[in-house]
């Protein structure tokens, strides 16, 4: 019996939501009494490495490979499994990332193993059952879902269970498993990633923008409370439909789900397809000219007023606040 | 060439999402069902590969005979012909080994499917299929082209995209931006009725994930509405009320 996590490296470097999903699988770890083991992949420093035992990781183990410098699902799915059984684990915990949703299904299948994708909590494993709620009908309800086969995977949304530190010493281990020369062939020709810019599926705080704003040139003042709030930015879905934003900043039900702390609404009148990617977000600021905008109903806090004179007054404000 | 194109039967995006049966059942009552929006996707995409005469779409559903309207409306988009394996698609393990099994059995270059169904939002089942057939595949993509062997396709990734290539037969999952969704045309609707529409029985294969049970979120309290000419104090509410920044 034991808890194996992958820990999704960028650059070499480990993010927010990794730690959150090593985490999430040492409290899951002490539940059932047992130990849990990172898995890496790709060129990581051994200070990295340790550091995971700071969330609870007592073993880690790095698959240091160039062959696997770049994220292929089909070779990393094929070293999990591989780690999942030396360790004999029952449990594999990884984060619902873009490259997570590729992955974890993959490992499913090899292992015949149940999975769970986008939950929310832990894994309730009382009378026997191991039951985990998860989010179903693109943020409108929640489904608690019961996994019946040996092996059971988590995929875990981000900021769903938050970080936890433990103070547990890592050992890192070597591990190299052989790679099928078919599991490489998808080839990774380029990454582009925008450095400078706070990932939307991750980010604490979200600064979005809908048609009230009447158009991409507007964006700027979008952009600059973003900036001073280290947010991501992100739009609904008329405003990507128009090419105003790209798609990829588009959160409600045909776009991607977010949880953040923080959600900043402005000139969005709250369909409920935008709701339902929403909806989620602990604190939801809503700011509307129109009184009778549905997103108000779903607000925690509400301004009722023209963006272009309340975001700049805003904007101020925030510039004061900081000092 | 010749794509497969995989479809859901879900609920339409704007269903108020009810449950019965002490909250174990999505409850249908009055819902319109239609082709999961991100499948829409998909099939527009393939559609757009093969015209011209340059192949053939295939979609394929794992559902019940209520599913044949929502067969027939991707017919009416375009596909081809369309194969219903016959079952309930209890998880996505089972729908993904039902679809991976039929594909065993015919030729096919590609098998496009949308990035999740918008009622369970799992990502799973392309990504299975892969599995189960031992091909690449590519989740949550946005642009896929292909000269006939080689597919250049763009992965979205957190704060970016990440391009790959992959030659011979694989799966994607496709999200906004693969294609326009194709509305279906006067023809396209008259056509749809008559084109192939084959049911096959499912395998058996073990269950290894169940809903036992829903839940809608906890209604949120009312609004705290502040003053336009105040902007500032929001500030400040959301620093020492909310502790959110």
């Amino acid at each position: 019996m034991s808890v194996l996590v992958y820990v999704e490296q960028v650059d070499g470097k480990f993010k927010k939501s990794v730690f959150e999903a090593v985490s999430y699988a040492k409290a899951i770890a002490d539940k059932q009494g047992s130990n849990l083991t990172a898995v890496s992949i790709g060129n990581v420093d051994e200070s990295e490495l340790k550091a995971l035992g700071n969330y609870g990781a007592s073993k880690v183990l790095n698959v240091s490979n160039d062959q696997l410098k770049n994220f292929v699902n089909q070779a990393y799915a094929s070293i999990i499994a591989e780690a999942a059984k030396k360790e004999s684990t029952d449990i594999i915990v990884l984060s619902n990332s873009f490259s997570g949703k590729g992955l974890a299904p993959r490992i499913a299948v090899k292992l015949k193993a149940g999975l769970v994708d986008g939950a929310v909590e832990l894994p309730q494993l009382d009378g026997g059952k191991f039951l985990v709620k998860k989010t179903a009908f693109s943020g409108k309800a929640f489904a608690i879902t019961e996994l019946t086969s040996a092996i059971k995977i988590i995929a875990l949304n981000p900021n769903a269970f938050g970080i936890k530190e433990s103070a547990v010493d890592a050992t890192v281990e070597a591990f190299s498993p052989e790679i099928k020369a078919t599991d490489l062939s998808a080839i990774v020709k380029e990454i582009v990633r925008a450095t400078n810019k706070v990932s939307l599926p991750d980010a604490e705080i979200v600064v979005s923008g809908g048609r009230g704003l009447k158009g991409p040139e507007n964006w700027g003042m979008i952009e600059e409370l973003a900036g001073l709030l280290g947010a991501a930015t992100a739009c609904s879905k008329p405003v990507s439909d128009a090419d105003w934003r790209p798609h990829s900043e588009h959160v409600g039900q045909t776009g991607i789900a977010i949880s953040p702390n923080l959600y900043i609404a402005i000139g969005i009148s709250g369909a409920i397809q935008h709701l339902a990617g929403v909806s989620s977000s602990k604190v939801i600021v809503v700011i509307n000219k129109d009184p009778e905008a549905p997103f108000f109903k779903v607000a925690d806090y509400g301004i009722v007023g023209d963006a272009f004179e309340v975001v700049p007054k805003l904007i101020e404000a925030l510039k004061a606040h900081k000092g | 060439m010749k794509i497969l194109v995989c479809i859901s039967n879900v609920p339409d995006t704007t269903t108020k999402i009810t449950f019965t049966n002490d909250n174990t059942q999505f409850n249908t009552a009055g819902v319109q069902f239609i082709v999961n929006p991100y499948d829409e996707i998909a099939l527009s995409r393939a559609i757009e590969l093969c015209e011209g005469g340059k192949g053939t779409v295939t979609v394929i559903n794992v559902g019940e005979s209520q599913t044949d309207p929502t067969i027939r409306k991707a017919l009416a988009i375009g596909a081809d012909d369309a194969v219903r394996i016959n079952a309930a698609p209890r998880d996505a393990y089972f729908t993904a080994y039902q679809i991976a099994e039929y594909a065993k059995t015919t030729e096919f270059d590609m098998i496009l499917c949308g990035r999740e169904s918008i009622d369970y939002n799992g990502s799973q089942v392309a990504a299975m299929i892969g599995e189960f057939l031992d091909i690449p595949s590519i989740s949550i993509i946005k642009k896929l082209d292909y000269d006939g062997t080689t597919a250049t396709l763009e992965r979205e990734i957190e704060g970016g995209k990440e391009v790959i290539s992959v030659t011979g037969k694989f799966i994607a999952s496709c999200s906004e931006g693969t294609a326009e969704p194709k509305i279906p045309n006067m023809r396209g609707i008259m056509s749809a009725r008559t084109k192939p529409l084959v049911v096959i029985e499912a395998k058996d294969i073990e269950q290894v994930a169940k809903v036992q049970q829903f839940e809608t979120p906890p209604p949120r309290g009312t609004v705290k509405l502040v003053p336009a000419e105040e902007t500032a104090k929001l500030i400040d509410l959301l620093h020492q009320e909310a502790k959110v920044i």
